[in-house]
């Protein structure tokens, strides 16, 4: 069965870390390591909202595409918000962040009570641990590789493979700015680069990374990503381009480390459906980084 | 939001609404005067996410805990020892968080987000293995993920005011030394103060108020109880102990107000309520507080632009230069400078005359004086009387009237 349910969790998995950890690279760098967390709970309001709009009676299709959207959009709006807050400069980005997911994660809750929005499947615990052992590819059975199998893979996974060709096309197209703006704001303004839409644009590449990845793999792995694989990657070089590819490796590695965990060591001793998978990736990822810390901690002062 | 709604609102504000809603009302306004005289030194340490990997942190202590009393055959719904257990793994988040950002390369940001996913999802694992075990009592597990403040005890009550209350007499009474170490660590270092351990017990009183607080407004939204109330306070004053004050109220009286509403209808969740009431007064401070509020920077910057305006228009008609500026002409005119047609009204040439006289007078005191004319922010946008003392100007118009008697380069 390892074709039909465990490769294509995997893949999935290591696909979502994967995006997650490349825009973590970006934020990181940025001190805005926290905004992966923010956006994934501003996500809630926006397919609760997303799903009010079309109605209960559209289809599935028409549900999910608007649901996306509708978390797109708050995502959107919440980096737009935290952005005006801490230009009054009275507040720190971290606080203002603070402010702002409570508030949109308050007033999703608050939809969701109030409206017939609580019938539609959004549950707390989806949301934070996705559905990532249940997808499967059933035409994935004769193994990988024909075309066939390709275009009948699971929709989530064409979803994040599509974002995350998009994410790398972009690192690779604009690593000059990026860097610049990353290490060096007021020098990127400086030479031409317009600092603050290109933060703007890390930004929503993080929320649209966050939404791809959400539905799938909840918000645990999602937050974890954002952090742990680019910090782990921080860590351990100072060359960007080194930094990315780490970040990437890492992600995989804790991808597929926590879902064998959770899928075939947790079984082995005596728990029937295993753990769940999510979390154990992101447990794996926070080890990986914590040996990564320790090795290279300075002394005390 | 009938009548009917309104009226149970009043009634749940004066206590009158039953027993069970006076004790959620009255317990979520101590939790909020509690998280918001704390909340507001972790703001100004620019510490407020530490509150978020703090409510994060407890989930594993939580989860150990019920197993661990579990397995000795106790009653695992027991609250105490699961908040003891989250209280333990949270102060190790914190540690956790201090370490990375001392002793790597990483920032704070980062810092938080690691401990807050790792603990969190070490939780979350803990979790599906409870869900898997024959246990009893689950539903006290996920009580303090979302919260359910309907569910408050007169008892817990009790425990959360009494908390709140000894959290807010130490940072009232510590809010010189938490005020040092926030706005310049160094200095307070340097007068020998603790600054470490003076850290470890801002912390320590921001773990005490986000664990007593888990069970009513839930794991996600207790961290807006932290930031909410502080960053409100920050836009009505600068000095920490007032802002103290005003931050604690603030909460009391939103989680207050947002307990009652809460109690007055159906499907009303008391955690997200509160939260709401408490981001509603941050986002009209935001808006509209008079010294730095979004509204009154807007209006001040207006009014600047209209000064500038009015200030080039009135030089070009004394200079009898055409003015195309569309905005210049309209303040002109609105002023009564201007006529319909473009040419300058009596009061208007007088103005500019006044105007030209001030130009002059303010260009001569800033070739004399450059360091005290920089020193004027805004040195050439007001009347010249209005600024300098009355000789200081007599001297500049003798010394202007000199120079232009003695040639025109001198001026």
């Amino acid at each position: 069965m390892f074709w039909v349910n465990d490769f294509p969790s995997l893949l999935l998995g290591s696909l979502a870390a994967a995006v997650c950890g490349l825009w973590g690279n970006f934020l990181i760098l940025r001190r805005q390591s926290l905004l992966g967390d923010a956006i994934s709970h501003v996500v809630l309001p926006g397919i609760v909202v997303g799903f009010l709009v079309v109605g209960g009676a559209a289809t599935a299709t028409a549900l999910q595409f608007a649901t996306l959207i509708g978390a797109l959009l708050a995502a959107l709006a919440a980096v737009a918000l935290i952005e005006l807050i801490r230009r009054t400069g009275l507040i720190e980005s971290g606080a203002a962040m603070g402010v702002v997911f409570t508030a949109m994660f308050a007033a999703g809750v608050l939809l969701l009570e109030q409206t017939d929005a609580s019938k539609v499947h959004i549950d707390v615990e989806h949301a934070l641990m996705g559905g990532l052992e249940r997808v499967v590819w059933t035409a994935a059975l004769s193994g990988p590789g024909s075309l066939a199998a390709l275009a009948d893979a699971p929709a989530e996974i064409w979803r994040i493979a599509l974002v995350y060709l998009f994410s790398a096309i972009l690192v690779v197209v604009f690593l000059k700015e990026l860097r610049m703006v990353s290490f060096d704001p007021a020098f990127a303004e400086a030479s031409g680069v317009p600092a603050r839409w290109v933060g703007f644009a890390i930004a929503a590449m993080t929320a649209l990374a966050a939404v791809a990845a959400f539905d799938a793999v909840g918000s645990i792995l999602v937050i974890a990503m954002f952090v742990c694989p680019a910090a782990t990657a921080r860590v351990l070089t100072d060359r960007l381009a080194r930094q990315i590819w780490l970040s990437q490796l890492v992600a995989i590695i804790g991808a597929v480390g926590g879902y064998m965990l959770a899928a075939f060591a947790a079984p082995a001793l005596g728990l029937e459906r295993g753990v769940s998978a999510a979390a154990m990736i992101a447990v794996t990822a926070g080890l990986i980084q914590a040996v990564a810390m320790i090795a290279t901690a300075k002394r005390r002062q | 939001m009938d009548g009917a709604f309104w009226a149970e609102f009043g009634k749940a504000l004066l206590l009158q609404a039953g027993w069970n809603a006076a004790v959620v009302c009255l317990g979520a306004a101590a939790l909020g005067a509690g998280a918001g005289v704390v909340g507001v030194f972790a703001l100004l340490r620019g510490r407020a996410m530490m509150s978020d990997a703090i409510s994060h942190a407890t989930l594993p202590g939580v989860a150990a805990a019920f197993l661990l009393v579990s397995a000795w055959g106790g009653d695992a719904r027991a609250l105490p020892a699961m908040l003891i257990g989250g209280s333990v793994s949270a102060a190790l988040g914190v540690l956790a968080v201090q370490w990375i950002s001392a002793r790597t390369r990483l920032g704070e940001d980062a810092a938080i987000g690691t401990v807050l996913s790792s603990f969190f999802a070490v939780g979350v694992a803990l979790l599906t293995v409870i869900q898997q075990l024959p246990l009893a009592g689950q539903a006290g597990v996920e009580r303090l993920l979302i919260g359910s403040a309907a569910g408050m005890l007169d008892g817990e009550r009790e425990t959360i005011m009494i908390v709140a209350g000894v959290l807010c007499v130490i940072a009232i009474a510590l809010t010189r030394e938490f005020a040092a170490i926030a706005f310049d660590p160094a200095y307070a270092a340097s007068l020998g103060w603790p600054v470490r351990a003076l850290d470890l017990l801002l912390m320590a009183l921001l773990l005490a108020i986000v664990v007593i607080g888990l069970t009513t407004v839930g794991l996600v939204l207790i961290i807006a109880l932290a930031i909410a109330p502080p960053a409100t306070a920050r836009f009505w004053c600068d000095r920490a102990r007032p802002m103290a004050l005003i931050s604690g109220g603030v909460g009391a009286v939103g989680c207050y107000v947002g307990a009652a509403l809460s109690a007055s209808g159906d499907n009303l969740p008391t955690g997200a309520v509160i939260v709401l009431c408490l981001a509603a007064v941050f986002a009209l401070s935001l808006l509209l507080s008079p010294q730095r509020g979004i509204v009154a920077a807007l209006l001040r910057r207006r009014r600047l632009q209209n000064r500038v305006h009015l200030r080039q228009g009135l030089l070009a008609v004394a200079r009898s230069e055409p003015i195309f500026d569309a905005r210049t002409v309209r303040i002109l005119c609105a002023a009564g400078y201007l006529r319909g047609d473009g040419a300058p009204t009596e009061a208007g040439a007088v103005a500019a005359k006044q105007m030209a006289r001030d130009q002059a007078l303010w260009n001569l005191y800033r070739d004399l004086h450059p360091e005290e004319a920089f020193a004027l922010a805004d040195w050439s946008l007001r009347p010249i009387d209005e600024v300098l003392p009355p000789d200081l100007v007599a001297g500049l118009m003798e010394q202007l009237a000199q120079a232009r008697r003695g040639g025109i380069g001198a001026a």
